[in-house]
């Protein structure tokens, strides 16, 4: 295991932060961890790094106990999510930070350094601009040199604390494909803090969902996507329609195929593009409206609203492609018929 | 009411956008006015005073033993108390801007706490705890260790005037920086000691060289708590500010205003390098702010 994280708690006065948290992370992964803002994510990235000292618990980094190491001492390279490029220095100086520290015997030559940093600049694609100063850059710029700085010291794992958080949304896009193939490119392992599920399922290869200081699933992203293992997974990742059984009248929902001899709970989390709707035939047949709809690109998000219902929140969403929704011929205030494919059972 | 004042109200607020003439030049002239009579008439009467009899007498003042003894300790004091204070600046900085601890509010206004007193009391003090009646009094003759009437004395009292200076130019400026940049450079190795000299001083050294110049500015300059402690011997015990005092009791008044002159000449050297320091910090500053941001 490259980051082995044993029974890890910490408290910030009355808050728990993190709750008795275990984890492992193999050698070579991108793994993202993923949760609302205040489930402790980033202070596990902080107490795996050695900015934060867990109440109780081990930090293992490639085998290795660090739990009482500094964390100069500890090997990792790590990116804030302000990037804290040293202001008072240009890019080249920056990147050569982490050499030029070094103990004389294990610093490489002057000459050396530079030629490692141009090399790392070219990796980042921004060797041009080795002699401005970080606030001659972009956000996105910053981020990189950030990254080639945390890269230039050879870490065993690198960290990055909410890589995109501050940048534009088209340079965040941009980013998330650069960094997923530089990481195959270099094959370090990686863990990176997100509270963006798209970003997470985008980037990483394993997904860890975290929420109030504790672990809720941790696996691929297609894993967590198609068999959340509860209630709190299932809604954070993606859409989600809610029902549940105890409030809402079931005779709709039968109609819609959803209540079957294999029901296993309460409640039916049942994903947007799960829900197949088509132009109710015979009027009496049909339990909810047509209300409106949005164009999410190339796909149709469909907003239903049930027959007799003033509740605006009990909305139903249904997802289906533009191409189809277009082909039925559908407008605001028809009657239509819903039938549900799929849906996880919560207790 | 409201509908009644809301006329004249608009028409008086478009007035005091363009105040009348007569009211800029007054209000200029007045503070014209104020500044000559109380900073540039004081002064010129020093300079005048001090070359009253001429150049020789003046320089023979300087040059008086006493006087050089009086710059002397000035300068002494000074040595001492600058970096103390600077050091005890920047840890008191460094902990109110990184740390979180019980009592922080409490020392923030503690570090203000000389600001507030009195330099009087502020020697007083001192009397109390180390002079012949005073707690450590017997102790200290005991040991035959003098601090009251001697130069420890006169160093503590100028240790409490200007402890604040420092660490007031500090804590906000490292507080709005913040902590990141340092665990940077911690992250990729750097000791602590290289983080701080690589780190963290460049990014505050414009404010630190502020608070060191005022600070020195006033070590130089302080008389009151000075005054209580030093017990103005001659030659010994006599700042340069006691000196003048001193001098100007016995009727030695070109004495007193040559001194005096040294001491108008440091203050006007700190006032020019406190504005190039702050130009310097605006400059920092610019640069450092992030774009787009």
């Amino acid at each position: 295991m490259s980051i082995s994280v044993s029974h890890i708690s910490k408290n910030f006065g009355a808050f728990t932060a993190l709750d008795d948290i275990n984890l492992d992370i193999p050698e070579g992964e991108l793994v993202a961890l993923l949760g609302p803002s205040g489930c402790g994510k980033t202070t596990l990235l902080r107490i795996i790094a050695g900015l934060e000292q867990a109440d109780q618990g081990d930090v293992f980094l490639k085998g290795d106990k660090v739990t009482d190491k500094p964390v100069k001492n500890r090997h990792i390279g790590f990116v804030f999510q302000h990037y804290a490029l040293f202001r008072h220095m240009t890019v080249l100086d920056n990147v050569a930070f982490g050499l030029r520290v070094k103990p004389r015997k294990e610093r490489p030559s002057e000459a050396g350094i530079v030629k490692k940093v141009h090399a790392l600049l070219e990796l980042v694609q921004l060797d041009w601009l080795n002699d401005r100063f970080p606030d001659q850059l972009s956000g996105g710029q910053r981020q990189r040199i950030a990254l080639a700085r945390a890269l230039a010291v050879e870490p065993s794992v690198l960290l990055l604390d909410e890589p995109f958080g501050a940048l534009d949304a088209s340079v965040r896009k941009d980013l998330r494909f650069w960094l997923r193939n530089l990481h195959h490119e270099l094959n370090v392992t990686s863990v990176f803090v997100t509270h963006d599920q798209e970003e997470a399922m985008e980037v990483a290869n394993r997904v860890v969902v975290l929420n109030n200081g504790r672990i809720e699933q941790q696996g691929s992203p297609s894993d967590i996507y198609d068999h959340p293992a509860n209630a709190f997974v299932s809604q954070f990742i993606g859409q989600t329609n809610v029902f549940d059984l105890d409030e809402q009248g079931t005779d709709w929902l039968e109609a819609a195929g959803l209540l079957t001899p294999h029901q296993e709970g309460k409640i039916a989390h049942v994903r947007p593009h799960d829900i197949v709707i088509q132009k109710s035939t015979a009027d009496n047949d049909a339990f909810v409206t047509l209300k409106n709809w949005q164009h999410l690109g190339s796909l149709i998000r469909i907003e239903l609203i049930k027959n007799g219902s003033s509740d605006s929140n009990a909305a139903v969403y249904a997802e289906m492609p533009n191409d189809q929704f277009k082909r039925l011929q559908l407008s605001k205030g028809d009657k239509v018929e819903l039938r549900i494919r799929h849906a996880h059972w919560f207790h | 009411m409201n509908a009644i004042s809301a006329t004249p109200f608009i028409a008086s607020k478009k007035l005091t956008l363009a105040d009348p003439d007569w009211v800029r030049y007054a209000l200029i002239g007045l503070t014209l006015g104020i500044m000559g009579m109380f900073l540039v008439l004081p002064l010129a009467t020093v300079l005048i005073e001090a070359f009253a009899k001429g150049w020789s007498t003046y320089s023979a003042s300087l040059t008086h033993p006493d006087a050089l003894a009086a710059m002397r300790l000035t300068v002494l004091v000074a040595v001492i108390t600058v970096p103390l204070t600077t050091v005890f600046g920047v840890s008191a900085a460094w902990a109110i801007a990184r740390f979180e601890f019980r009592g922080k509010s409490l020392l923030i206004t503690l570090i203000d706490l000389p600001f507030s007193v009195s330099p009087v009391i502020a020697g007083l003090i001192y009397v109390l705890i180390f002079g012949a009646q005073g707690w450590l009094g017997p102790w200290l003759s005991e040991h035959d260790i003098k601090i009251i009437f001697a130069v420890p004395g006169i160093i503590l009292a100028t240790l409490f005037v200007t402890f604040p200076f420092v660490a007031r130019e500090l804590i906000p400026l490292m507080q709005e920086i913040g902590h990141e940049e340092e665990e940077a450079a911690l992250s990729l190795g750097a000791s602590g000691w290289q983080t701080f000299f690589k780190v963290t001083l460049p990014n505050i050294k414009w404010a630190l060289l502020t608070g060191v110049l005022l600070c020195n500015a006033r070590a130089m300059g302080e008389f009151g708590a000075v005054s209580v402690v030093s017990g103005h011997i001659r030659g010994l015990t006599n700042t340069l500010p006691l000196h003048v005092e001193v001098s100007y009791n016995e009727y030695d008044f070109v004495g007193a205003f040559a001194c005096a002159s040294l001491l108008a000449a440091l203050a006007i050297v700190t006032l020019v390098f406190k504005t190039i320091l702050e130009w310097k910090r605006s400059q920092a500053l610019k640069a450092s702010r992030p774009a787009g941001e």
